[in-house]
C-alpha cells in the first residue's frame, strides 16, 4: 500500500510540473500519466461502524448499477442509462460529509446519489423501469430521479442545467436564515457550459452556501478532458469568479469526505461558495450505448486497479477494522437489496394512462380554464379531462398509443414478462434509433 | 377605483404581494438601484431592502434557474427579464426546468414563480428588442401565460400570478406601460383568476380576439366597423393564454359566426394559428367564413420607422380582414 502511495505521489509531482500548456501530447503519455489521481491526504480510518457504512453504501451502488445494466440489456429499462461504476467513492464521500438538511442536486448520472442519500432502492429501480412506484412515478426515468424527503433535489438531463438551480437552493437556504448548504454535482464536461460562470459568480456575489463538486471522470461522453478544457485543473476554474477550489482523490472515499467537509464548513460558516474537484474515472461507457472507442483498454485497466471499493476494502482489512468475511456479508446484503429492488420494480404496474396529464399543473379551486388542450383527437379536449370525462374515442386512442410500448393491452401490461426469462436484447438497434448520449 | 398607469398598477401589485408574503422576492437586472428598465419596480428597493429586491448580474439563464431552485425550496420568486428577447437566453431554464420540474419529478415539488417580461414593437428598437413571443411560451405545457392589456388586469393578474403554484410567464407590453386605466385600490383588489377572458365590447356580427396590446387595436377597429360599415364586433381579450378561456371565445363565435384573431407576433405557429385551429374544431358548423388572422409581418422587426410601422398590425388591417369575412363565398 505504502509503495503504491509513494508511486502515485511521484506521478502527481510530475503532473504538477507539467500542468497546462506544457503538458506532453496525449499520445506521449502512458495511461497512468493521463491525469494521475491526486493521492490526496492520508486520512485515519474512522471507527468500525463508519467503515461499515462506507462499504455498505459503495457496495450497494456498485451492485445496483451492475444490475441496472443487466436490466437494460434485457430491455426492462429504456432510454439512456448512465452508470457510475468507479465513481462510488466520490458519491459516498460527498454525501457522508453532508447534513440531512443539506440539499444535494446532481446530473443524470445520479442513481448512486439517490441511494447514498437514503432513497429506497426499490423506488429508484421502479423509476428506471418506468413504473408507477418509481420516485418520479415514471415521468422522469433514470436521468430524473428526485426525493424531496431526502433533500435530493434531482437528476437533470441537461448538462449544466442543475447549476442555476443549485444557486437558487442556496439562495433559499440563505433567505430562510437556515444554515443548510447545497452540494451541486457536475461533470468535467459540464464545467464548460456558460451556466458554470454565471452560477459561480452569482453564488459568490450573494455569498451563498453552495459547494460545486466536479466529478472529474476525465471524459464528457467520448471527449477527453484535455480535448475540451484548456485548463484541466478544474479546481482552479472558480478562481476568476471568487470561488476557491481544491482537488481531492476521487478514488479515496475518505479524501473526498474530508475535502467536502472542509468545503461545506467554509460555505456554511464563511458564506463562501467552494469548488471541489474529485478526480475519478468511470469504468463503464458513458451510457449503455457507448462502444468506448475513445480510450484504451489499458487505460481503463490502470484505473480499475484504483477501484475505490477494493482499495478501501483492502485498507480496512489491512488495518484489521473489518474482515473479509464482514465485507462478503455486506456484499451479500447489497446484492439481496438490489434483488428486492428488481423484484419490486418488476411487480410494480406501469402508470395508468390517465397519469399522462398528472402533475403537470397544480390546480387551485375550481378550474376555470383550459390548462392543457389536447388537439390530437377528433374531439379536442382539456388534457386534464382524460381522467374525469374522456370520451371513449380518447381512451381508445390513448390505449392505441400505449400499445406501441409493446407491453400489451391494459390487462397484459399488468403482468409483465419475467426479466430473468426475458430475452437478451441486443442493445444495437434501440441505441441507433435513440442515439447515444 | 383609482386611475393609474399600467406600470403603476404593476408596481402596486408587486408592492402588495411583497407586503403580504415574506417569501415573495423580486430579482432581475437593474430592478433595484436603477428601479427597472421600464420603472415598474420604482421605489421597491428603498421600501423593501436588498433581501427582497435583488439586483442581479446579466445572466438571464442563471437568474431564472436560481428562481426555479428557490421556488423548489419554498420561496416565491418574481424574476424580471428586461425584454422578452432576452428571455431566449433563459429558455433552457424556463422549459427544461421551470415548466418540467413538477411533472418530471412526479409532483414532489412545484415551481411557484413568476417571470415578468415586456414585449412589443413601436419604439424603433430593431430586431433584438421588439418582438412578441407569447406564441413561444403558449407552446409549452407546464407554464401559465398571462398577457394583460389594461392597468386593472395588469394588477389583478400579477397578484394572481404571484399566488399561483405554477410557473407563470407574465408578458407585459412596452407600448402599454404608459396607458392609464381604472384600478381597484389596495384592499378591495382581489387577485383575478387565470382563464377568464374579458369581453371588451359586445356585438353580434363578428368575434375579434385581440392578444396583448392588440386587444386595443381590435377595439379601435371595432369602432370603425360600427361607424363605417354597420358591423357590430364582439371584442374579446383572453387575458391569459394558458389557461385559455376557450369557452367564452367559442360561445361568441357561435353567436357571431365569424372570427378574426389579432396578434403582434409572427404568423407561422402563432397564437392566431393555434386559436383558428381550435375554433374550427369546436365551432366549424357555426362558421360562415374562414377564421381570419392579423399578425405582425413575417420578418425580424426593422428599425426604420415606416418599415417598423408597416410590420405591425393596425386597426386598418383588422377592418380589412373582418370585411373579408363578409365577402360572399
Ligand atoms: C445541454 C446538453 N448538451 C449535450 C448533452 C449530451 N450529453 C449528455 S452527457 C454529456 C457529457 C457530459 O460529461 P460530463 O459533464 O463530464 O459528465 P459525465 O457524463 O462524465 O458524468 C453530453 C455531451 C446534454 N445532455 N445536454
Ligand atoms: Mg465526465
Amino acid at each position: 500500500m505504502a509503495e503504491a502511495k509513494a508511486e502515485e505521489q511521484q506521478q502527481q509531482g510530475e503532473a504538477d510540473g507539467s500542468d497546462g500548456a506544457s503538458a506532453p501530447a496525449e499520445e506521449d503519455r502512458s495511461p497512468e500519466e493521463r491525469l494521475p489521481v491526486d493521492p490526496g491526504e492520508h486520512h485515519e480510518l474512522p471507527d468500525r461502524e463508519h467503515c461499515e457504512e462506507i462499504l455498505r453504501k459503495m457496495l450497494l451502488i456498485r451492485r445496483f448499477e451492475e444490475r441496472a445494466g443487466e436490466m437494460y440489456t434485457k430491455a426492462q429499462i429504456g432510454g439512456f442509462l448512465h452508470l457510475a461504476i468507479g465513481e462510488e467513492a466520490a458519491i459516498v464521500g460527498a454525501t457522508l460529509a453532508m447534513r440531512e438538511s443539506d440539499y444535494l442536486i446532481s446530473t443524470y448520472r445520479e442513481h448512486g446519489q439517490a441511494l447514498a442519500r437514503g432513497t429506497d432502492p426499490k423506488r429508484v429501480m421502479a423509476e428506471l423501469f418506468g413504473r408507477q412506484d418509481g420516485v418520479s412515478k415514471g415521468h422522469g426515468g433514470s436521468m430524473h430521479l428526485f426525493d424531496i424527503e431526502k433533500r435530493f433535489m434531482g437528476g437533470y438531463g441537461i448538462v449544466g442545467g442543475n447549476l442555476p438551480l443549485a444557486v437558487g437552493l442556496g439562495l433559499a437556504a440563505d433567505y430562510q436564515e437556515t444554515d443548510d448548504a447545497v452540494v451541486c454535482m457536475l461533470g468535467d464536461g459540464a464545467i464548460n457550459q456558460g451556466n458554470f460562470g454565471e452560477s459561480l459568480n452569482l453564488a459568490a456575489l450573494w455569498r451563498l452556501p453552495v459547494v460545486f463538486l466536479v466529478i472529474n471522470n476525465q471524459f464528457g461522453m467520448g471527449t477527453a478532458i484535455e480535448r475540451a478544457s484548456a485548463i484541466t485543473d478544474l479546481s482552479k476554474r472558480g478562481d476568476g469568479f471568487g470561488v476557491p477550489g481544491a482537488r481531492c482523490n476521487g478514488m479515496d472515499v475518505l479524501d473526498v469526505k474530508d475535502e467536502l467537509e472542509n468545503a461545506l464548513r467554509k460555505a456554511r460558516e464563511d458564506r463562501q461558495p467552494q469548488i471541489v474537484e474529485a478526480v475519478t474515472y468511470r469504468f463503464r461507457g458513458h451510457s449503455m450505448a457507448d462502444p468506448e472507442e475513445y480510450r484504451s483498454k489499458e487505460e481503463v485497466e490502470e484505473w480499475q486497479r484504483r477501484d475505490p471499493i477494493t482499495t478501501f476494502g483492502d485498507r480496512v482489512k489491512h488495518e484489521e477494522v473489518v474482515s473479509q468475511d464482514d465485507i462478503d456479508g455486506f456484499d451479500e446484503d447489497a446484492k439481496s437489496t438490489v434483488e428486492e429492488a428488481v423484484e419490486f420494480a418488476t411487480n410494480s404496474p406501469f402508470p395508468e394512462l390517465d397519469a399522462l396529464y398528472d402533475d403537470l399543473y397544480s390546480y387551485s379551486g375550481e378550474e376555470p380554464g383550459w390548462y392543457v388542450v389536447d388537439e390530437r383527437a377528433p374531439e379536442t379536449h382539456k388534457g386534464e379531462e382524460l381522467k374525469t370525462s374522456s370520451s371513449d374515442a380518447m381512451r381508445e386512442l390513448a390505449e392505441a398509443g400505449a400499445a406501441y410500448a409493446k407491453v400489451g393491452d391494459a390487462e397484459e401490461r399488468r403482468k409483465r414478462p419475467d426479466p430473468e426469462e426475458g430475452e437478451e436484447q441486443s442493445s444495437g438497434p434501440r441505441d441507433e434509433e435513440g442515439g447515444a448520449h | 377605483m383609482a386611475e393609474m398607469r399600467y406600470r403603476e398598477a404593476l408596481n402596486q401589485a408587486l408592492r402588495e404581494e411583497l407586503e403580504a408574503d415574506e417569501n415573495v422576492f423580486i430579482m432581475g437586472e437593474d430592478i433595484g438601484v436603477f428601479q427597472g428598465a421600464f420603472k415598474v419596480t420604482d421605489g421597491l428597493l428603498e421600501d423593501f431592502g436588498e433581501k427582497r429586491v435583488r439586483d442581479t448580474p446579466i445572466s438571464e439563464n442563471t437568474i431564472v434557474g436560481a428562481g426555479v431552485g428557490a421556488a423548489m425550496a419554498g420561496l416565491r420568486p418574481i424574476v424580471e427579464i428586461m425584454t422578452i428577447n432576452f428571455s431566449l437566453l433563459a429558455l433552457d431554464q424556463i422549459i427544461n426546468a421551470a415548466a418540467s420540474v413538477r411533472y418530471m419529478f412526479g409532483g414532489q415539488v412545484g415551481v411557484p414563480m413568476v417571470i415578468r417580461m415586456p414585449q412589443g414593437g413601436g419604439h424603433q428598437l430593431g430586431p433584438t428588442h421588439s418582438h412578441c413571443f407569447e406564441a413561444i411560451y403558449l407552446h409549452i405545457p407546464g407554464l401559465l401565460v398571462a398577457v394583460p392589456t389594461t392597468a386593472a388586469d395588469a394588477k389583478g393578474l400579477l397578484k394572481a400570478a404571484v399566488r399561483d403554484e405554477n410557473p407563470v410567464i407574465f408578458i407585459e407590453h412596452e407600448g402599454l406601460y404608459g396607458k392609464k386605466g381604472d384600478v381597484p385600490e389596495n384592499g378591495d383588489a382581489s387577485p383575478m383568476r387565470f382563464g377568464e377572458a374579458a369581453i371588451r365590447r359586445e356585438g353580434d356580427d363578428v368575434t375579434i380576439v385581440g392578444i396583448s396590446r392588440q386587444a386595443l387595436t381590435a377595439a379601435e377597429a371595432a369602432e370603425t366597423l360600427a361607424d363605417e360599415h354597420e358591423i357590430e364586433a364582439e371584442v374579446i381579450d383572453p387575458r391569459t393564454l394558458r389557461p385559455l378561456d376557450l369557452d367564452t371565445i367559442v360561445e361568441s363565435v357561435k353567436k357571431t359566426n365569424r372570427a378574426v384573431i389579432v396578434e403582434e407576433g409572427w404568423p407561422h405557429g402563432g397564437v392566431g394559428a393555434n386559436l383558428a385551429a381550435l375554433i374550427q374544431e369546436q365551432a366549424f358548423d357555426h362558421l360562415d367564413a374562414p377564421v381570419g388572422r392579423v399578425t405582425g409581418a413575417d420578418t425580424p422587426m426593422p428599425y426604420s420607422k415606416p418599415l417598423e410601422q408597416a410590420a405591425m398590425p393596425h386597426p386598418e388591417h383588422v377592418v380589412k380582414t373582418v370585411l373579408s369575412t363578409f365577402r360572399d363565398l
